[in-house]
């Protein structure tokens, strides 16, 4: 069975529980999908538990294997994250961050692990920063460099947590359509993103997520609809179809109830 | 454009090589300046001779082989065992002023010194030449040990064990008090040097201790240095790399308490090693392990050897605890240190 599914997920923080028994639809390579919902609701907790960073009940499988039994070391293989953000105060350069990506778990050699790592810099368009050090960077510079390191080991599946919260708008476009690409080539993609017009733009799938469970999933047209956003958000929204068959997101305040 | 970026890469990576070769001559250097000071004022012509073997007084013979030497290789091989257990401590639980020191291991260590001289208490079967080290290393092992295992009870994050080791800090330095408010004077005057840190009685088995624990200690250190590279990006990151961030962890932390303990053990409490020695090996060649490592462990050298000259020095005709030196010299050069690199 190719993909990732993900299923009875339960996390708890001491007596607080975050997710409780999530389900997630098989997510096929190929696919880019956006886990939304409001804050807290467990997007970046799920991301984790996925990764294998959280410990967390239930039973992830990636194409047929349990993550959980897959050793570290193959597992660092088969699965790229980027975190929420990159601690700001290292000063290693760009360059060695993404090459310890590749040699911290692996023993690859020098030559072909730098040249490796700076080829995914170019890729990105950041090689201008690649002897800069992290705590010289922007935020959003520091985003891409975090993607850098979650790609360079050329994973089955991709787990980005918030990646363009701190992108401009170029810097999205190139992140975005960097993600589709990696999926056109036969990979998983997972992110959770808060912009639900960059979601509706860029998805195949959007998986709403509040209350520690999966509240509805589907196409972006079939999950953005003003009933739904009421329900897991409380705003009241309107959906509009555009050009090209886009649809977009219009917020016009909270939802008063009844 | 990438090839010229990688060759910068490259070039910037033989220039660190570089300043690490500069940083051991320089330690050496140290160490032979450590060796023709002192108060019997020996020419640095016999104290070559007397190292490479040639003809020599036989009083040259004694001083140069059985008192300087001893001394200066173990202000060395201390201050690299310090720098290095600094430097991976602040790695592995994330805190840039973990060290021996701060985490109550060097206060630990002088308690149990303490024990040894003024209640008496010592190891069945030691002889009595090593039952004050050797009391010291058992407490800062112990110490340690107990870090570990609070920490391990408690789901042992970086902040706990830090807190941990403050407190311990605290409480080893309040029962020192209290050994220190009972103690003879006679044993009072042994206690003060030992807690001041002194290398007078450093001698050859010590040296010898100390180096071996080194040397066990330092290739599984290098070894290591990509993974705790890719902990310095978070240990979300290191994880997703494939790293066993805890067995990182759990494994450097024993490296490390042996390191520290055996120190300390050997020279009582020296502060600011430790810390300096990582710090300014960062600011000058930055925090990739596989030379930031090693540059830490040649700085840690380089000062403490240098502290070992002072302490002769700076007050004709008196030895001063060589611990005491490295705190009043070293912490104004190390804040100066810290501002330079703010401004840039």
């Amino acid at each position: 069975m190719q993909g990732l599914l993900a299923q009875g997920i339960s996390v708890r923080y001491g007596a607080r529980s975050v997710l409780a028994g999530l389900d997630l639809p098989l997510l096929r390579p190929g696919e880019v999908t956006v886990l939304a919902g409001p804050n807290a609701a467990g997007k970046s907790t799920l991301l984790r538990a996925i990764a294998q960073l959280q410990p967390h009940g239930g039973q992830v499988l990636l194409d047929g294997q349990d993550l959980a039994h897959v050793p570290m070391r193959d597992r660092a293989r088969l699965i790229g994250f980027m975190p929420q953000s990159l601690p700001s105060s290292s000063s290693l350069v760009a360059l060695e961050s993404v090459i310890a990506a590749l040699r911290a778990g692996e023993t690859l050699g020098a030559r072909q692990a730098d040249a490796a790592a700076m080829a995914v810099l170019d890729k990105l368009g950041i090689g201008a920063l690649a002897l800069e050090p992290l705590s010289a960077l922007s935020g959003g510079q520091r985003q891409m460099v975090s993607l850098a390191q979650a790609i360079v080991r050329d994973p089955r599946l991709l787990l980005l947590d918030e990646p363009t919260s701190a992108l401009d708008l170029a810097r999205q476009v190139r992140l975005l359509s960097e993600l589709r690409r990696l999926a056109g080539e036969g990979r998983i993609v997972v992110a959770v993103l808060h912009d639900l017009a960059l979601a509706a733009q860029w998805a195949d799938r959007i998986v709403l997520i509040h209350g520690g469970h999966t509240h509805a999933e589907g196409a972006p047209e079939q999950v953005l609809t003003p009933q739904l956003l009421a329900q897991v958000y409380g705003v009241e929204a309107r959906v509009e179809r555009c050009s090209r068959g886009r649809i977009m997101v219009l917020i016009d305040g909270e939802h008063a109830p009844g | 454009m990438s090839d010229a970026t990688l060759q910068r890469y490259h070039r910037q990576g033989r220039r660190n090589a570089l300043l690490v070769a500069v940083l051991g001559l320089a330690a050496l250097a140290a160490l032979l300046l450590d060796l023709v000071t002192g108060p019997a004022g020996l020419p640095l012509a016999d104290t070559l001779r007397a190292l490479t073997g040639g003809e020599v007084a036989r009083g040259t013979q004694v001083i140069v082989w059985d008192v300087r030497l001893p001394v200066a290789c173990m202000a060395l091989l201390v201050g690299a065992a310090l720098a290095l257990a600094g430097a991976e401590m602040q790695t592995v639980l994330e805190n840039p002023l973990a060290e021996p020191f701060t985490l109550g291991v060097s206060s630990s260590a002088a308690l149990g010194a303490a024990v040894a001289i003024v209640l008496g208490l010592t190891l069945p079967g030691l002889p009595a030449v090593w039952s004050v080290s050797g009391n010291a290393f058992l407490f800062a092992l112990g110490a340690l040990g107990l870090l570990q295992l609070l920490g391990r009870i408690r789901g042992g994050g970086p902040e706990v064990l830090i807190l941990f080791g403050v407190a311990l800090n605290f409480t080893a330095a309040a029962l020192l008090s209290l050994l220190q408010f009972v103690a003879s004077a006679d044993a009072l005057q042994q206690l003060v040097f030992w807690t001041m840190g002194s290398l007078a009685s450093a001698q050859w088995p010590g040296v010898v201790l100390i180096g071996v624990v080194l040397a066990v200690a330092v290739p599984f250190s290098f070894r290591a240095a990509w993974k705790l590279t890719a902990l310095r990006l978070g240990e979300d990151q290191a994880k997703s790399f494939g790293v066993d961030v805890a067995g990182l962890r759990r494994w450097t932390l024993l490296r490390v308490s042996l390191l520290a303990a055996s120190a300390v053990s050997m020279v009582g409490v020296i502060g600011f090693v430790g810390l300096a020695g990582p710090h300014i090996a960062r600011m000058l060649v930055g925090e990739n392990h596989r030379v930031f490592l090693p540059a830490s462990i040649l700085t840690g050298a380089l000062v403490m050897s240098l502290a070992s000259t002072l302490s002769k020095t700076l007050v004709p005709g008196v030895l001063l605890p060589v611990g005491l030196v490295t705190s009043l010299i070293g912490l104004p050069i190390f804040f100066a240190l810290i501002l330079r690199g703010r401004r840039r």
